[in-house]
């Protein structure tokens, strides 16, 4: 096989192999050119982010509704509800926060352990023909649209999660926080397993080797030398696969309610920033209406929330040893 | 023996995660069966009767849209992933805060992408609630994984092959564009589909700049009048399956699945396609 997979003819007759060489040169510097603005493109979309969650920000903090500049501020921490769509209006972001984090949290404790256990399997366990066969399919799930996950945590998950709970005569409401967490914690359970299974493929073979040598089986390996030698690795992970699940939309927009809620109760409505803005943007706003300006506040707070995370999750990946 | 149980419990983990797969794909099937197989599905407009509402307007909105966010994402994503492997200096600052900020853009979550597009293009660039905006907030929201991808591929072109170019006197742009271009094209390709299979899902952005939910026309087709087109009001099949998945009737459930369904499809098979195009390619480059 060549290891050229087109014909060289085309290449020798084109027009362009014909010009001279001072023209080549000139357009070696425009081709740098457009690479280079191509490539800072994706730093001005950074910052058209930042300004139009910052501008619109601002404006939500200076509006008149939220009670102007300082004191919106203190409302915006102090308060107990978020009802800015209301007639009284309550700006309290921590009834989102607190929907948004409960979600996480259960997405956490479904996709922390399963991702843990899924990821060693396949980087230290599994043959090399099940892993080719598991792998593809875990892909799979990455790719199933967000907005499926959410109707299957209504229409599937909902059901079964209350038939559960009745059995023990607990009332769960049709619209909770338990059942899309759970679901958002599969959703995101391919992600974590692949990064935590990259972390444990970092970890070089000569530790596992001389765990080997003095003894150890796989098992006492993979605790006690395989897990603490990519901790950090395995952390990133874990951090970047909660700011993913802080962001998630569209299963909390369909199966987790739309009502503000200041519970820890995973059977009660809650409402995340995503499922806000969601709700929001569904109705037809006028353009810097305070319920418009509402959602960048809302959105703002989740992208500084998210930015943490991956922030938090960058130190720890450059903490990882390179052996 | 530990050894075994601790195997068996990774393997049966896995399973179950495929099985949850497998148990979205089946219950949509089911539930959403009686419309899958009707054609007037494919071909009807949304409607208050759910048994004569379809995904006429979802469709074809979702095929204009991601044509529109394939043509962004490919126009910006590709070259900026030439420029860091092909011309930035690896120790300079502005090549280092290029990549940083891009695998930031990654985890960017995709409703702030909408806020993005809400604030800045609907309102204060004026493209309005349209197909273009559609497109470009998507096409935006796919380009680090075009980015990330088309690296990859670059990077596995020996250095000899660009040497050897470089040796009979080409000039870098032809070195790229007769050698690094079309030898990478096969792992560029995978990128796109790969961000496609991931972006015609993709919800709430679209919910975000005011996708309507209730279109019983379409948009005029390009090729009568382009502008008309770029400028038209759309619906796209993850919003017309939200639109149906909210509402209290069980009848629209069923049209819900069924639409779900068919989103399914689309995404696994785009998927499908850049794993066997990715198989393909490692047997035929192996330098």
């Amino acid at each position: 096989m060549g290891l050229c997979p087109f014909n060289k003819k085309g290449v020798k007759k084109s027009l362009l192999s014909r010009l001279s060489f001072d023209i080549k040169k000139k357009l070696d510097t425009v081709f740098h050119l457009f690479f280079f603005i191509m490539a800072f493109i994706t730093v001005v979309v950074t910052f058209l982010i930042v300004f139009a969650l910052i501008l619109d920000a601002i404006k939500f903090f200076t509006h008149e509704e939220a009670g102007g500049f300082p004191k919106s501020l203190i409302r915006f921490f102090t308060e107990t509800q978020w009802t800015p769509t209301f007639f009284n209006k309550q700006i309290g972001i921590w009834p989102l926060v607190c929907g948004t984090f409960l979600i996480a949290v259960i997405a956490g404790v479904i996709s922390i352990p399963l991702g843990l256990l899924i990821a060693a399997y396949l980087s230290e366990f599994a043959s090399f023909k099940t892993r080719e066969f598991i792998k593809p399919w875990l892909d799979f799930m990455e790719a199933v649209p967000t907005v499926v996950y959410g109707y299957f945590a209504l229409l599937v998950v909902t059901p079964i999660l209350q038939k559960f709970f009745s059995l023990f005569g607990i009332e769960m409401e049709g619209m909770n926080a338990l059942s899309p967490g759970i679901v958002i914690g599969f959703m995101i359970l391919p992600f974590t397993a692949s990064m935590v299974e990259d972390a444990f493929r970092g970890v070089p073979a000569y530790l596992r080797e001389a765990s080997y040598a003095l003894g150890a089986d796989k098992v006492t390996t993979f605790f006690k030398v395989v897990l603490p030698a990519a901790r950090s690795g395995v952390l990133a992970a874990y951090l970047l696969g909660i700011s993913r699940a802080l962001g998630e939309t569209m299963v909390v927009a369909v199966a987790a309610g739309m009502y503000p809620n200041l519970t820890f109760n995973p059977l009660e409505p809650v409402q995340t920033i995503t499922g806000y803005i969601v709700q929001v943007a569904l109705g037809d706003l006028p353009f810097n209406s305070f319920e418009y300006l509402s959602i960048f506040a809302a959105g703002m707070f989740l992208f500084i929330l998210n930015l943490f995370f991956n922030l938090l999750a960058v130190h720890f990946k450059s903490k990882v040893k390179g052996y | 023996m530990r050894e075994k149980t601790f195997s068996a419990l990774g393997l049966i983990l896995s399973l179950i995660s495929i099985l949850f797969l497998f148990s979205i794909t089946i219950s949509l099937l089911i539930h959403g069966w009686s419309r899958l197989i009707s054609p007037s599905f494919y071909a009807s407009f949304p409607s208050r009767f759910p048994e004569q509402a379809g995904i006429l307007s979802a469709w074809v909105g979702t095929v204009y849209v991601m044509l529109g966010a394939i043509f962004w994402s490919v126009l910006i994503g590709v070259p900026a992933g030439i420029y860091l492997e092909e011309y930035a200096d690896r120790s300079s600052k502005i090549a280092r805060i290029i990549e940083a900020n891009i695998s930031n853009l990654a985890a960017v979550p995709s409703i702030i992408y909408g806020l993005l597009a809400l604030g800045i293009f609907v309102y204060r660039f004026n493209l309005g609630e349209s197909i273009l905006t559609a497109g470009l907030t998507l096409g935006l929201l796919m380009v680090p994984v075009i980015v990330v991808t088309t690296r990859e591929s670059i990077r596995r072109i020996p250095r000899s092959i660009r040497e050897a170019a470089y040796a009979l006197g080409a000039t870098k742009w032809e070195t790229l564009f007769h050698h690094i271009i079309p030898y990478s094209l096969g792992g560029i390709l995978t990128g796109v589909i790969i961000s496609i299979s991931r972006a015609i899902g993709e919800t709430a952005p679209l919910i975000t700049i005011g996708a309507l939910t209730y279109i019983a026309f379409l948009p005029p087709a390009p090729w009568q009048d382009f502008i008309g087109m770029l400028k038209s009001p759309f619906t796209v099949l993850p919003i017309q399956m939200f639109n149906w998945v909210s509402r209290p009737q069980a009848e629209f459930h069923t049209n819900a699945a069924a639409a779900g369904f068919v989103l399914l499809v689309f995404a696994l098979a785009f998927n499908a396609l850049a794993f066997y195009l990715r198989y393909k390619l490692r047997k035929k480059y192996a330098w």
